[in-house]
């Protein structure tokens, strides 16, 4: 029905646009990660293996990672936990609020990261409003340190900015469970517990693993919570990066790490569509 | 029905519920409370309720620069994302071409990665052929980044649209340029509105990616984080109060819209292998 | 064993063999949804081992019905009892009661045998009882070769055959079938008819039927309940609901028919121009007469036969029999059946016996 020039016309642009924008950029960051960088902060395009070795023997490098995972891990935990129950309220007993419930879970994933990040700096300080608070309550003493400029307080802000990400695609997933197989396993004798672990939660995991992915996915690549809350106990891997692009000028180097983390990300997400793909059944 | 009538309503459940509910809402609630606190930031109890803050921020010039800029960027931003986005649509229901499918996911890819790793691959871009740093490299990189959020939500609207219509369209004897603009594009407003919207809104609120191309100008989350590398001024509240207001009404405005134009908020899920990707498409960037 | 017509609008119940004990006691349920009244004062005995059909049309609450035997809806007033105890009292997974559902809900992350077995499985039967009660169950459904499959990949028909097994596999008391053929080809659906009808022989188990397919009701049931705006119009087998219709409803969504708007005075029937004797009090009368009880007249009056000339209006032929409409003398319209290719000229001469007009009380006006 439509024509070759339709299509040519349709097609063409955005390709090479994100060509241009896209695989290009992706295949340069590849390339930088193989140049080295002059004291005289001059990038040389001379093709060699000194940053990955670099990399893969200063153990500092590999310290941040493993703690940058360890942090994106409990965020994806913590936003599984707060977040399933929330979805799954939200998609059987939701009722006629239904909608108005949604809209409340996805206005905070809109209001600005840095906002949602500010906020908690300003609660979690030493004289911030937790501190104060419970100590004009009494409950402490002296102000509590290890709230604030500590991977505490990123884990907290991170798991607080991505729980509403976890929530979609599991709210997404349940809503799609027809609700006449529930009713089918209570017929045949199974009760709401029963029915929620044999029937429901089999069918929601496509959902579960989407979330916790893309919770675990953008916490492991942050690097804003860290700078604003984490301190130097607190720094994650792509805290790293950026200093390497600013004052630590070693472009090369940044590229390298950026790179690694890109197939990591890339490697968990190829995973993850495999999981899906497995225990989807419509 | 959204339960069997059978099943006894769980407290627990209701309770979790409101704990994250709160949980997700009462830093936003401090922020916005003490933006109207003398005291300034910290302390409890808040003393002295003043709209000062918000007067300091009405005078303060380099906000209200950044807040001109960021407008700029972000209408730029969604014409380009548009522009391309649509097509992107357009070509992803109905054309075949070779790399359909790596097509899809490179477009797709900028909303789930970790916004530094777009940033610094469009710096070593700019870098490389030698572009300065400007409001013009971010405009760029938002562009770029949000094509997604257009190209899923026309998509999903695409396969509400009836082929029918163009078809008849077609058989009237308008051709495929009128065709384009008499009917499909007319059926799509709503869609497009919704992606405009949208788009729009995560511009303003972008940090992540517009970090690395920022040139002498910023942007108003730039500003802001300038700001707080400094040190804390309840005059950030302010701004980030209007900030979240502004928000708000923007996605419920644009909440409302999805509900019109499919009677239910299903996240184009037809483009997308995965819920991940609708995630992807139901998220903001960063 | 008779069907009575009473005049104070209570639908007739008659009795299944007297020899079947009650299985389950429906009384006086009622249902609204908010301001919707669904089911109104519904009272009904199901037997032991008996086919029975609740027939209506959308929105007659018989789908609700079903639901409130199975326990997915709870009604507003009135009571089930089942085996000495109050059934509605029960969730519906304590129930003996299993249903098969309208698209089969079967559990798309299960193979066609863990399905069958789930009822098993969740009641902690022993391995090696739920492997032999499977099996059987399976090859009763003639469905052993795809017991490893997944319900994406086989057909509608097989689906529903699953279904069935997954439902009886559990040995209920009664079996909900939830309109389980609508979604089947007209062939299929045929044949689907005859093996669920001798499925329920072998198995002797109580089947409630739901259907909106008046001619499935009574190729299947032992009893078709006819249900109306939310209340039983009539209770009966299919002959005698055939024969003896209670109301004008009935009789006319029950097969084809012919309402005889009739007069009674002084003990004989006015209609049309014609008359005969009756022992019915005076009044208004409505009369339901079968197509295939009006004879094209030729040659002498049958004894006590009913004369009539019309012009026909229409013919439509189906195949061995012709049905063909008549307008008589008031302006009435009478369809009649006929042996296809029957030669017939214009204008007809029609006949019948008075015996065969049933007399029917008029359907009352629901909301």
């Amino acid at each position: 029905m439509f024509s070759r020039t339709y299509k040519f016309v349709i097609t063409t642009p955005p390709l090479l646009w994100v060509t241009v924008f896209l695989l290009v950029p992706y295949a340069l960051m590849f390339c930088y990660s193989f140049w080295s960088v002059t004291p005289a902060q001059a990038i040389v395009h001379s093709w060699n293996l000194e940053n990955y070795q670099e990399l893969l023997q200063k153990s500092v490098y590999w310290e941040t990672l493993l703690r940058s995972m360890w942090i994106a891990a409990r965020v994806m935990v913590f936003s599984l936990l707060l977040g399933y129950p929330l979805a799954y309220f939200l998609s059987f007993y939701g009722g006629k609020r239904k909608d108005l419930l949604y809209q409340m879970v996805i206005i905070p994933l809109w209001v600005s990261y840095l906002v949602r990040a500010y906020a908690w700096k300003t609660i979690l300080g030493s004289e911030g409003v937790l501190n104060t608070l419970l100590q004009y309550v009494h409950f402490t003493r002296h102000p509590l340190e290890f709230l604030l400029y500590s991977p505490f307080a990123v884990v907290l802000t991170l798991t607080h900015i991505y729980t509403p990400f976890a929530i979609l695609p599991i709210y997404a997933a349940l809503e799609h469970i027809p609700r006449n197989l529930v009713e089918a396993s209570h017929d045949l004798g199974a009760t709401p517990a029963q029915t929620f672990w044999k029937v429901i939660f089999p069918l929601s995991i496509p959902g579960v693993v989407a979330g916790a992915t893309f919770a675990f996915v953008l916490s492991l690549g942050d690097f804003l919570a860290p700078l604003l809350l984490g301190g130097p106990s607190g720094i994650m891997i792509s805290n790293i990066v950026v200093s390497l692009f600013g004052a630590a000028y070693n472009w090369p180097l940044g590229a390298a790490i950026s790179l690694g983390m890109l197939l990591i990300v890339v490697s968990l997400l190829f995973l993850s569509e495999r999981v899906e793909k497995k225990w989807s059944f419509s | 029905m959204s339960r069997p009538s059978n099943i006894p309503r769980s407290r627990w459940l209701l309770a979790h519920a409101s704990v994250v509910f709160a949980f997700l809402y009462l830093p936003i609630a401090v922020l916005i409370f003490y933006s109207f606190n003398g005291q300034g930031v910290g302390g409890f109890p808040p003393h002295h309720l003043t709209l000062d803050w918000y007067r300091v921020l009405f005078s303060d010039g380099a906000i209200w620069d950044s807040v001109l800029n960021s407008l700029q960027v972000a209408l730029a931003a969604m014409g380009i994302s548009l522009t391309f986005g649509i097509p992107a649509a357009l070509a992803l229901d109905r054309a075949q071409f070779p790399g359909k499918a790596l097509f899809r996911r490179l477009v797709l890819l900028p909303l789930i990665l970790p916004g530094i790793i777009t940033g610094l691959s469009l710096l070593m871009l700019f870098d490389l052929t030698g572009t300065k740093l400007s409001l013009v490299t971010i405009i760029l990189g938002h562009g770029t980044a949000l094509i997604s959020v257009a190209t899923t939500e026309v998509f999903a609207g695409l396969q509400k649209l009836d082929r029918a219509q163009e078809e008849a369209s077609l058989d009237l004897g308008a051709d495929y340029w009128q065709t384009f603009w008499r009917v499909t594009v007319p059926n799509l407003r709503l869609p497009i509105i919704g992606a405009a919207l949208l788009i729009f809104t995560l511009s303003m609120d972008e940090i992540a990616v517009s970090f690395f191309l920022i040139g002498r100008d910023n942007t108003l989350p730039l500003e802001i984080w300038g700001r707080l590398r400094r040190g804390i001024t309840p005059e950030i509240n302010a701004v980030s109060t209007i900030i979240f207001i502004f928000s708000l009404v923007t996605i419920v405005v644009w909440y409302r819209l999805r509900l019109r134009s499919e009677g239910g908020v299903d996240v184009g899920t037809e483009l997308l292998e995965t819920s991940e990707d609708a995630v992807a498409a139901a998220a903001s960037t960063r | 064993m008779t069907s009575s017509i009473t005049t104070a609008g209570v639908p007739t119940v008659s009795n299944p063999s007297s020899t079947k004990a009650t299985l389950l006691s429906i009384r006086n349920v009622a249902k609204n949804f908010g301001r919707n009244v669904v089911l109104r004062n519904v009272s009904l005995e199901i037997a032991e081992g008996e086919f029975l059909t609740i027939l209506g049309e959308s929105g007659s609450g018989k789908t609700t019905l079903l639901r409130i035997i199975a326990g997915f809806e709870t009604a507003t007033s009135g009571e089930l009892w089942m085996g000495g105890e109050r059934l509605d009292h029960q969730p519906p997974y304590r129930r003996r009661v299993n249903t098969v559902f309208q698209h089969y809900a079967l559990f798309p992350h299960l193979t066609v045998e863990q399905n069958v077995a789930y009822g098993l499985r969740v009641a902690k039967r022993p391995a090696a009882e739920i492997a032999q009660r499977v099996t059987e169950a399976l090859e009763k459904v003639k469905m052993t070769a795809y017991a490893k499959a997944k319900p994406a990949k086989i057909s509608g028909g097989q689906q529903q055959r699953v279904a069935l097994a997954r439902a009886l596999v559990n040995r209920p008391r009664l079996l909900l079938l939830d309109e389980p053929l609508s979604a089947l080809d007209a062939n299929l659906r045929r044949q689907m008819q005859v093996e669920l009808k001798s499925l329920q022989r072998e198995v002797g188990i109580a089947f409630v039927f739901v259907t909106h397919d008046q001619e499935e009701a009574m190729v299947m049931s032992d009893r078709i309940a006819l249900l109306r705006s939310g209340e039983l119009e009539q209770v009966a087998s299919p002959p005698e609901i055939y024969r003896r219709p209670a109301t004008a409803y009935v009789a006319q969504f029950i097969g084809h028919t012919n309402l005889l708007k009739a007069e009674v005075r002084g003990g004989v029937v006015h209609w049309g121009g014609v008359s005969w004797p009756s022992s019915l009090p005076d009044g208004p009368t409505l009369f339901s007469l079968r197509p295939e009880h009006i004879r094209l007249a030729g040659g002498a009056l049958a004894p006590g036969a009913v004369r009539v000339r019309g012009r026909i209006v229409q013919r439509a032929f189906h195949g061995a029999t012709e049905l063909i409409r008549v307008r008589c003398a008031d302006g009435q319209v009478l369809a009649v059946r006929t042996a296809g290719g029957s030669g017939v000229q214009d204008p007809v001469e029609l006949e019948f016996l008075p015996a065969d007009a049933i007399p029917v009380r008029e359907s009352s006006e629901r909301n």
